[in-house]
């Protein structure tokens, strides 16, 4: 299996990449859903006075002290990582790229450091309105950092609001509204934090509902409940609802991603949506073999979730790669040709301007304009390079679908049964309720996967592969620093697991 | 609202911002300071946990004013961006690594189950306070001394030394700003120690100490000074744009920046002041004319390199690979939609003073830390 990989450098490259994110993504859902949850639980302290509260509170305040810490080590290396590892990336498309992640540091990350003490050490030093205000701020602080580094990673997806300037051979920001308020960036935003709301929930639960199968504290876990799964239950619908808009815009802006995490390799009208599927692992673009074993498909329902228009059409892998003339498709092949002659065109303007040779530089340029729109095609080798690894995408997306279904579920059931205090005598739930966390990382991991193998091989769609994006490093230099950051990230891991075992094991203080 | 200012000027407001977002972070390197003095200045737990404790609830102002000196370098002037953290891969990804240490450090040291035990995270909070000082240290040196890389036709960065960046920390110049920067945190530390901590055993120690760094800081301070004034620099002729070596360029352009000269000749005796002040005369505030010293020296450093037709990132491997302010800078649609963004940096900055005062007017004692709350604290 080992050889079938390849182990380029920046096959290397994406891994690390994906090992911080992936690792990133494992706390900082958890900031976001949790750092809400602590400024709920302290308004009902605030609100009522009661003390229960305020222990209830410190309690998970603790917890989530834990989370914060390692979230932010690993949100570090991904924002340098850009510099480190994807140079021409950052060169190519810094104009528009760091100005959010600038942002970010202004406007939100320094919300949450400030605010951040306050909460912890100033439970004595300051007002118990001021804590309470700057519980909310570190909150706010948190979500709005997430704002910033998913507007700039929905720019990567859907790049608008720019042009090519070929003088400096670098994309150019051309307007910072459309950069912000891109439909992708909305719904990623919106779809991300939300899944971080659910997972806090889940979290919240999950904690609560081992407390209760051992009968420890156990007024402060159902309080915990009824707050986190009315957090979890609106969260849910919430992510089912962006999750729709991502699959609606993905169709607009990312068509092959969407082919690939349906395994729809020959478009249809009235395409079905795969509900259960079981890939066949021999299947290639074009081999005209069956892409599944075994499927079971919900009639229509893609051409619905892709157009919103039941009996739509619904391109294949197979249309976008090799075109379809019915329907206006574009083969990969002819945009890997006209994103050569950008590619060539580019070099003959540089080298007119350079001679001073001005009518050659408006010939070259207007030939380049031509073809512009298909320049990162001309870096791939072949039309295949332009499908991502389907059976990877596939399955991620189905089994974060089946769990994201599975999760409002649970949390209406908690709800009901906490509410009418049954929840205690239901052990079997609390069992599911106890392992409910670790399902929604992985639910959470899944559509991280979908998302970014899914837009293979475009570091920025259809305009940069991750071929031409990386840094000139030896394939030593990459693999060293990755198994540096997979040690060191994996025994943070493994101190972080360990302490907020024993915090939870510990429990709350008794009032 | 700025419609009325050039490319150029944009391009100099932003290495201006980006110099004043780096200086405030070599203020706020008393964090650092105050890590590695951890191991000379406490003399048993108590001490420990009240130098931690103090330190612990700024650590994340200065962590992210890194971060946003990243990001501020990212979005003004990209091509720097790309050429250093993509060239200078070893480096920054020492310095990288031993800032993930740090953030861990604080929450995880006194923790029940920490799998590695409070001396090690201790020691990675010394480890972040001396190494990564002073690799930021030699880097920022090679804004003088110039580094190793060349940039092809579509400015991409190959680096021409297999160290990646490591070799600057082998030159004598950038060793001694590297190490200025280490012995500086140090001193800013101990006088921060100074004023947070209510505690005359250990206010007593941390003063002495905020004068011993500093005698041992000065050689490397004034090596690397009279070595500035007397080396050539890396000029760029303002026509053509060709880069060019000149003999004392740093002295000239310290001469032809009058505010620069003024701001490095106050910062270094607001410094020294704030030393005395604290070593001679007891006084709690030395942290503040400290730090309002190292903003001004700091910006001296970012500044004298980059204005007056001077190439701020040069390459010694090939002179017309260097980058100026001019030829790394962001389109000056992005300069000018950042610059409506900054305003707010002065929000920032009130909020950030504000909840500092609130926290801080009560000084951390013995009582706090040793309280029944205490197990909550770092």
């Amino acid at each position: 299996m080992i050889e079938g990989i390849d182990l380029s450098q920046v096959n290397w490259a994406r891994a690390q990449f994906a090992l911080t994110a992936m690792y990133h993504w494992i706390f900082v859902p958890l900031t976001l859903g949790l750092s809400f949850l602590c400024a709920f639980f302290e308004t009902f302290y605030v609100k009522t006075g009661k003390e229960e509260w305020k222990k209830l509170t410190r309690f998970w305040m603790a917890l989530f002290a834990v989370n914060f810490a390692i979230g932010v080590a690993t949100g570090l290396i991904l924002e340098f990582e850009f510099g480190t590892n994807w140079s021409n990336y950052s060169w190519m498309v810094g104009d528009i790229f760091g100005a959010p992640l600038a942002i970010e540091g202004i406007l939100a990350f320094f919300l949450e450091a400030t605010f951040f003490a306050v909460m912890f050490f100033g439970w004595d030093r300051v007002s118990r309105g001021f804590h309470l205000f700057s519980t909310w701020m570190v909150a706010i602080g948190s979500n709005l950092s997430a704002l910033w580094i998913l507007v700039a990673n929905g720019w990567m997806q859907h790049p608008v609001g720019m042009a090519f300037n070929p003088d400096t051979a670098r994309f150019e920001m051309k307007n910072f509204f459309d950069v912000i308020l891109s439909p992708v960036a909305i719904s990623k935003f919106c779809h991300s934090t939300s899944s971080g709301f659910l997972l806090a929930s889940l979290f919240v639960i999950s904690i609560s509902s081992w407390f209760l199968l051992k009968n420890r504290h156990q007024e402060m876990a159902k309080r915990s409940i009824i707050v986190a799964s009315v957090f979890g239950l609106v969260s849910s619908g919430f992510v089912g609802l962006t999750g729709d808009e991502a699959a609606y815009t993905c169709a607009r802006v990312q068509p092959m991603k969407l082919a690939a995490f349906e395994g729809l390799y020959n478009g249809e009208d009235s395409a079905g949506l795969v509900a259960m599927g079981l890939l066949n692992s021999t299947k290639e673009a074009g081999d005209g073999q069956q892409p599944f074993i075994v499927e079971m498909k919900i009639p229509g329902m893609l051409s619905l979730l892709a157009n919103r228009q039941p009996g739509s059409f619904v391109p294949g892998i197979e249309d976008i790669l090799y075109g379809n003339e019915e329907h206006g498709i574009m083969g990969i092949d002819k945009k890997i040709s006209k994103g050569r002659i950008a590619i060539e065109q580019l070099a003959l303007y540089k080298k007119a301007k350079d001679n001073g040779n001005k009518l050659g530089a408006q010939t070259a340029m207007d030939g380049f304009r031509e073809n512009e729109q298909y320049l990162g095609f001309g870096y791939l080798k072949e039309a295949k390079e332009a499908v991502p690894p389907v059976p990877l995408t596939f399955y991620s997306f189905h089994l974060m679908v089946a769990l994201g279904s599975l999760f409002p579920l649970i949390f209406l059931l908690f709800l009901v049964l906490t509410a009418r205090n049954l929840i205690e005598s239901q052990r079997w739930l609390l069992g599911i309720g106890l392992v409910s966390f670790l399902l929604g990382e992985i639910a959470g991991q899944a559509g991280w996967v979908v998302a970014e193998v899914g837009r293979q091989p475009w570091t920025i769609q259809n305009m940069l592969p991750v071929t031409v994006a990386r840094t000139n490093l030896t394939v030593g230099a990459v693999q060293t620093t990755f198994l540096m950051f997979l040690v060191l990230f994996t025994v943070l891991l493994i101190a972080e697991v360990r302490i907020m075992l024993s915090q939870i094991s510990k429990g709350p203080e008794e009032v | 609202m700025f419609a009325t200012l050039e490319y150029s000027q944009f391009q100099s407001l932003w290495w201006l911002i980006c110099s004043i977002v780096g200086s405030l972070f070599l203020f706020l390197t008393f964090v650092q300071g105050g890590q590695t003095l951890l191991y000379s200045v406490a003399r048993n737990e108590v001490e420990k946990s009240l130098i931690i404790n103090s330190i612990g609830r700024k650590w994340e102002l200065t962590y992210t004013t890194l971060v946003l000196f990243g990001g501020a370098l990212f979005a003004s002037f990209p091509l720097f961006y790309a050429t250093s953290f993509g060239g200078a891969y070893w480096v920054w990804m020492l310095i990288l690594f031993c800032f993930i240490i740090q953030a861990v450090s604080y929450e995880y040291r006194k923790k029940t189950g920490n799998f590695l035990g409070a001396r090690t995270y201790e020691f990675f909070l010394f480890i972040n306070g001396s190494v990564s000082l002073l690799l930021i240290g030699t880097a920022v040196a090679t804004f003088y001394s110039g580094s190793n890389f060349s940039l092809n036709e579509y400015n991409q960065v190959t680096w021409q030394n297999p160290l990646r960046g490591v070799e600057a920390a082998f030159s004598p110049f950038n060793l001694s700003l590297g190490c200025f920067l280490v012995f500086m945190a140090r001193v800013l530390g101990a006088m921060y120690l100074t004023n947070n901590i209510d505690y005359p055993e250990l206010n007593a120690r941390t003063a002495k100490a905020a004068l011993t760094n500093f005698i041992i800081s000065l050689p490397f301070l004034l090596y690397f000074l009279v070595s500035l004034l007397v080396m050539d620099g890396f000029a760029v002729d303002p026509v053509t744009g060709t880069v060019f070596m000149e003999a004392n360029k740093y002295l000239h352009n310290l001469l032809a920046l009058p505010r620069v000269m003024f701001m490095l000749l106050s910062g270094l005796s607001l410094v020294i002041f704030a030393v005395f002040m604290t070593s001679f005369r007891q006084s709690k505030k030395g942290i503040w004319f400290g730090g309002l010293g190292t903003i001004l020296v700091g910006l001296t450093v970012f500044l004298l390199p980059a204005l007056n037709n001077t190439a701020f990132y040069p390459s010694k491997y090939d002179l017309q690979s260097s980058l100026t302010i001019h030829n790394a800078s962001s389109s000056l649609y992005t300069l000018t939609a950042m610059t409506y963004v900054a305003l707010l940096i002065p929000v920032v900055l009130a909020y950030v003073a504000y909840v500092w005062h609130a926290m801080d007017s009560k000084k951390l004692t013995v009582a706090e830390i040793t309280g029944e709350e205490a197990e909550e604290l770092y």
